[in-house]
């Protein structure tokens, strides 16, 4: 069963580089699979080039998913770390 | 054996092997393969390296350019193990049977496209980013070296096309011994950081790049701008001996460390540094600077994916005015635009730049930038002698509006209780004609002035400093030039107030007896420029020299000037 959560991007440069690499990091720690969807469009979030093809602006609102083993707590993590980087809520 | 003459860019003699630093040729071809698995054993391997190397270049980055600048290579180094780049060229190879090359190739430029053609600008220039890695990989790929100044671990000279700010930052000094360049001039970025690194360097040689071959010995003399590619023996020997006296020049030099600058008729005057970051203060203080004259505030915003914050900007300057306690220190607030982009602000683009929307043009109509560096330079303001001063103004109205800004933000601070000092004095850099034509006037309102020669000669010869098929016309000797410069120190002296120089004329040879003689009170130049110029100046006489100034101000070239002024001091 997955699990996900939506959340707004309130960054005035929306998710660039330096946010995005922790996200990746951070996603790469964990065993399940982590997408984040946004526009329609779904990508791995262990993958760079994934998350900033999405080119995902301020005010967006984008849902991350996780599936696996430790999907809640992956979820969690991330989750959190948006809200860490002030890239979002 | 080959010479090579270029600009002088900062003293000293290197002798070593050449390390270029230029993208290699990474042309590919490709080829059909028989064993897939062998293709894809070489791409983990290139990538592997890649990732260790930019491991160091991201460590190094850390240490010279601080957290935030390092953190691209976070990303970069992600990319190399980034799944969907990843599997693609593996399928490649598998499905197409082609070698690594091609396939990294393909799936590179599928993304780079990808990002070219987003809507939004920040994202179109990481297309850029994805370049880079990917060239690191193919360099690994194709057996040749991708060269990074933080790679360097032995004694070399660095040959360039150029040298950009970032690789400046990352030169070992234990390592890098000089370095020399096929463009630039004696005020380009590299010849700046290469005197405040206190590096020997040469640029402008124009060919050095395609004449100089990896590993090949050179010799580079920043002294008279000469450079030597695989010198003979006679000439590592005299250049052996020129070095060695160099360093004796060096001893003497520093014994007038901690002596004031008077010249033979017991005239002060003050010499004091250029300087961009709080690192190169030690450099001040180690050439007995008697302060700080400019301190360029720019490096706080390049490099970067944001503005820096208030506190950030707050530690920088209390460190400086720590650093040089009572000594003053000149801050330039914000000098950018134009040519000294910074990608965040996203300023338009412009056809001429040094004529366009930059330095306080660009700080006054974005007041929260400026605001956020004057409240930061106020609570500096505690730790030391801090002068502030304003860049590019062109009209009475600009300072009036800036002052307004900076005395607002004292009255904030003040009412939240936060401590300012009440002695900051507020000058202008004089780099705009216009201003120095009506100095008089300015001189009852400013505190100071500060000529900023470099800008004043491309301004007043209408000469872009940066384009060297009009380099003939910047000429710091000019007769129009030392009229408007004399104009500003007798404006400033009618006033009570006091003038300086922040240009790479202030610590010219020729310059100096020149300026001495017109009144100049302040002479701001490279940190390794002050013991050259405090044992010139104390072997001049002001009188003297001030009986030359309505001479000087009359003759109609500079070669008549130069020409006057050498036969006077015996250069």
């Amino acid at each position: 069963m997955a699990v996900e959560k939506t959340v707004t991007i309130t960054d005035p440069t929306g998710v660039h580089a330096r946010p995005a690499t922790v996200l990746v990091n951070k996603a790469g720690s964990f065993a399940s699979e982590v997408n984040v969807e946004y526009n329609g469009k779904k990508v791995n979030l262990k993958s760079i080039m994934g998350v900033m093809s999405l080119g995902i602006p301020k005010d967006s609102e984008i849902t991350i998913s996780a599936e696996g083993s430790d999907e809640q707590e992956a979820l969690d993590a991330i989750v959190d770390a948006i809200k860490q980087e002030g890239l979002g809520e | 054996m080959s010479n090579l003459r270029g600009i002088a860019a900062s003293s000293g003699i290197a002798i070593a092997k050449v390390y270029k630093l230029a993208v290699p040729d990474l042309t590919i071809e490709q080829k059909t393969v028989e064993n897939p698995e062998v293709e894809i054993n070489r791409l983990s391997q290139a990538l592997e390296v890649s990732k260790q190397e930019l491991e160091i270049i991201k460590e190094n980055a850390k240490k010279s350019l601080g957290d935030e600048h390092a953190e691209i290579f976070s990303a970069h180094l992600l990319v190399l193990s980034d799944p969907e780049m990843i599997h693609p060229i593996h399928d490649k190879i598998k499905s197409e049977k082609v070698n690594a090359e091609a396939a990294l190739e393909e799936t590179a430029n599928m993304f780079i496209n990808m990002f070219k053609a987003m809507d939004n600008e920040y994202m179109r220039e990481r297309a850029a980013d994805i370049q880079d890695v990917t060239k690191r990989v193919m360099a690994h790929l194709l057996n040749v070296t991708f060269p990074n100044p933080a790679l360097i671990d032995e004694e070399v000279v660095i040959v360039a096309e150029d040298l950009t700010p970032s690789d400046t930052a990352q030169l070992n000094k234990q390592f890098v011994k000089g370095f020399t360049t096929n463009i630039g001039g004696r005020t380009s970025h590299s010849a700046i950081m290469a005197r405040s690194l206190e590096i020997p360097a040469v640029v402008g040689t124009k060919t050095i790049m395609s004449d100089a071959k990896e590993n090949d010995l050179i010799i580079v003399d920043g002294i008279d701008g000469d450079v030597i590619l695989n010198p003979t023996e006679e000439q590592i020997t005299s250049y052996k001996q020129k070095h060695a006296e160099f360093e004796k020049q060096k001893e003497i030099w520093a014994q007038l460390k901690d002596e004031p600058t008077i010249s033979s008729d017991n005239h002060h005057v003050e010499l004091v540094a250029n300087i961009g970051t709080p690192e190169d203060v030690t450099g001040v203080v180690n050439n007995g600077g008697e302060g700080v004259g400019l301190y360029r505030t720019e490096f706080l915003y390049m490099g970067k994916s944001k503005l820096p914050t208030e506190e950030e900007q707050y530690e920088a300057y209390k460190s400086v005015l720590e650093q040089m306690g009572d000594k003053p220190v000149v801050v330039r607030t914000l000098d950018i635009g134009g040519d000294k982009e910074l990608s965040y602000l996203k300023l338009p683009e412009e056809m001429n730049p040094f004529l366009g929307f930059r330095a306080i043009r660009l700080c006054l109509e974005r007041d929260d930038i400026f605001r956020t560096q004057l409240r930061a330079l106020l609570r500096a303001s505690v730790y030391g002698n801090l002068k502030i001063m304003f860049p590019m103004i062109a009209t009475l109205d600009e300072f009036r509006q800036a002052k307004a800004l900076l005395l607002e933000e004292k009255d904030n601070l003040k009412s939240e209780g936060t401590v300012v000092s009440d002695d900051i004095e507020i000058g202008i850099m004089v780099e705009i004609p216009s201003t120095a034509v009506i100095a008089r006037q300015f001189a009852k309102e400013v505190d100071f002035f500060s000529i900023g020669t470099n800008d004043l000669i491309q301004y007043t010869m209408a000469a872009d400093r940066m384009n060297e098929r009009v380099s003939y016309l910047y000429q710091p000797y000019h007769p129009a030039i030392l009229n408007l410069v004399n104009n500003v120190i007798e404006a400033a002296h009618a006033e009570g107030k006091w003038a300086g120089m922040c240009g790479e004329m202030a610590g010219d040879s020729i310059a100096i007896p020149i300026l001495l003689g017109l009144g100049l009170d302040e002479f701001s130049m490279s940190a390794t420029s002050i013991l050259p110029a405090r044992t010139q100046i104390r072997g001049l006489s002001k009188q003297e020299l001030a009986s030359y100034k309505e001479q000087l101000l009359s003759m109609s070239t500079a070669d008549e000037v130069e020409a006057f002024i050498r036969e006077k001091t015996n250069q």
